[in-house]
């Protein structure tokens, strides 16, 4: 499928979910990944839209927007003040 | 009396004690002295007073760092942070004594100075240091040409036996293919993206001395397809010193050798490569020629219970050559594709195929299921059989 998606709307649609679950749910990379899939099955097939989510990924991580997190396993969320403070 | 009497305990009796290193260290650091009192108290009071997790690392990795923080800051304030650093050793654990001392003198100034060479995943261990010290400590690995290791649900730093570069038994070439690896999945090592850690391992024959097989979500063991390599004149040395009836054959596990004295034969068909006739007589056995690596998958070792051996998914294939290897990165990362789209949350590789069944993971990923991909002999006494369509 010839696709129009651009990595910038998936960075957004990304961000915009990690924010919105902030301190209610954890999200790994994985969630991510499928719900980009949900959103955008319409607009691009699934190997396009798993290479775009993990291009996404490594966008919000190197620009510092997300971090990381670790509870028994990887997790992505918003920077916030250090685990000790928790 | 001594301050820490629960401790010296440990260390009596002839063996190292890491209670003798924390007190050498703890003469030059605050942290490492609290550390020493922390843990006099947790032996004292039977309670761990450490929580870790959380949300520390360096830039851009999700790996690597893993976060500790003491319970009771207030009475011990210099392990408030207590972070642990994971350095992706060298292939085969070769290091110059000059980087050693480099990444020992920049882990005194930036850490506890406390090590542990090394970890159970293969990589050099920096015990003991502040979340404002990571990028630091960070650009000063970068300097010295290390790298951080993996952690958390990515994949581990691969390890290997130092292979063919000291051990004639070596079936292939466990190092270079280690490295490789490491250098081609940089993003899978940083990045944590799988529901679960993923660890690679190569052991250059079936010693396995890296416990790949007990271990690795993927072993990669040597092993060979010919027949094993006798020399019948250094049998004939052996036996003057070695009963090879009691000690040798009647060892091997499928009662493939024979000896009448004089002459030792070997039924190669029916051998297991187990390695013991080849451990117990090392200048008359070697490895045959034709050799190559068998691919298992499957194991995990944790603290408390579950543990899981690898089984075999590949019995035989050379990974020394490009195409042979880039064929092997191909059925890597089809598996990766599947476990990442059905796998659950801190669900290892094999404790995936157990949940969705061998049948239906290998059909997934394109293998022909053989009989040595068979781990253990059927259980369950309802079996479907399906009608092949035309
Ligand atoms: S696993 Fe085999 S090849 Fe590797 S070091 Fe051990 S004995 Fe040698
Ligand atoms: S390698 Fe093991 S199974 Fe094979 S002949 Fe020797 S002892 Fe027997």
């Amino acid at each position: 499928m010839a696709s129009d998606l651009t990595l910038e709307e998936v960075v957004e649609s990304m961000y915009k979910e990690v924010a919105s679950v902030q301190g209610r749910k954890k999200l790994k990379p994985m969630d991510l990944q499928k719900m980009i899939y949900e959103r955008f099955s319409d607009r691009a097939d699934k190997r396009t839209c798993k290479k775009l989510g993990k291009e996404a990924i490594k966008e919000l991580i190197n620009s510092g927007r997300c971090v990381y997190s670790y509870y028994g396993g990887s997790f992505i969320e918003l920077p916030p003040a250090e685990g000790v403070d928790k | 009396m001594s301050d820490t009497p629960l401790l010296d305990e440990l260390e009596k009796g002839p063996w190292p004690s890491f209670v003798k290193e924390i007190k050498m260290a703890a003469k030059n650091s605050a942290m490492s002295q609290d550390l020493l009192d922390l843990l006099e108290k947790s032996y004292r009071d039977k309670i761990g007073y450490w929580k870790h997790g959380g949300i520390v690392g360096v830039m851009g990795y999700g790996g690597g760092v893993i976060g500790r923080y003491v319970a009771i800051p207030e009475q011990y304030p210099n392990v408030r942070h207590f972070h642990t650093i994971r350095v992706n050793q060298p292939a085969g654990w070769y290091y110059s004594t000059d980087a050693l001392r480099a990444i020992c003198d920049m882990w005194d100034e930036h850490g506890s100075g406390l090590t542990n060479m090394h970890g159970s995943t293969g990589d050099l261990v920096l015990l003991g240091t502040t979340t404002e010290e990571l990028e630091p400590i960070f650009d000063e690995l970068i300097k010295l040409e290390f790298d951080i290791g993996g952690s958390g649900s990515d994949v581990r730093t691969p390890s290997c036996c130092l292979g063919k570069s000291r051990c004639e038994w070596a079936c292939f070439d466990t190092m270079e293919v280690c490295h490789k690896i490491t250098m081609q999945y940089q993003d899978e090592l940083h990045r944590p993206a799988f529901p679960y850690k993923w660890k690679f391992k190569f052991s250059g024959c079936p010693n396995d001395c890296v416990a790949a097989i007990a271990r690795a979500d993927i072993s990669f063991i040597g092993t060979w397809r010919d027949d094993i390599q006798q020399d019948d004149a250094a049998v004939a040395e052996y036996a003057k010193t070695l009963n090879i009836l009691r000690d040798v054959v009647e060892r091997c596990p499928s009662r493939c050798m024979e000896w009448n004295g004089d002459k030792l034969t070997i039924d190669n068909d029916n051998c297991v490569h187990c390695m013991h006739c080849i451990n117990a007589m090392p200048k008359a056995l070697a490895p045959g020629k034709d050799r190559g690596c068998s691919i298992l998958m499957g194991a995990k070792a944790p603290i408390i219970e579950g543990a899981m051996l690898s089984s075999m998914m590949i019995p035989f294939v050379k990974i020394d050559e490009e195409e042979d290897y880039e064929a092997v990165c191909e059925i890597v990362e089809e598996i990766w594709d599947i476990w990442s789209d059905e796998g659950k949350n801190r669900e290892r590789i094999g404790e995936f195929i157990e949940r969705v069944g061998k049948s239906n993971f290998l059909e997934a990923i394109g293998l022909e299921p053989i009989p040595e991909m068979v781990a253990h002999p059927r259980d369950n006494p309802y079996i479907f059989f399906e009608q092949e369509e035309d």
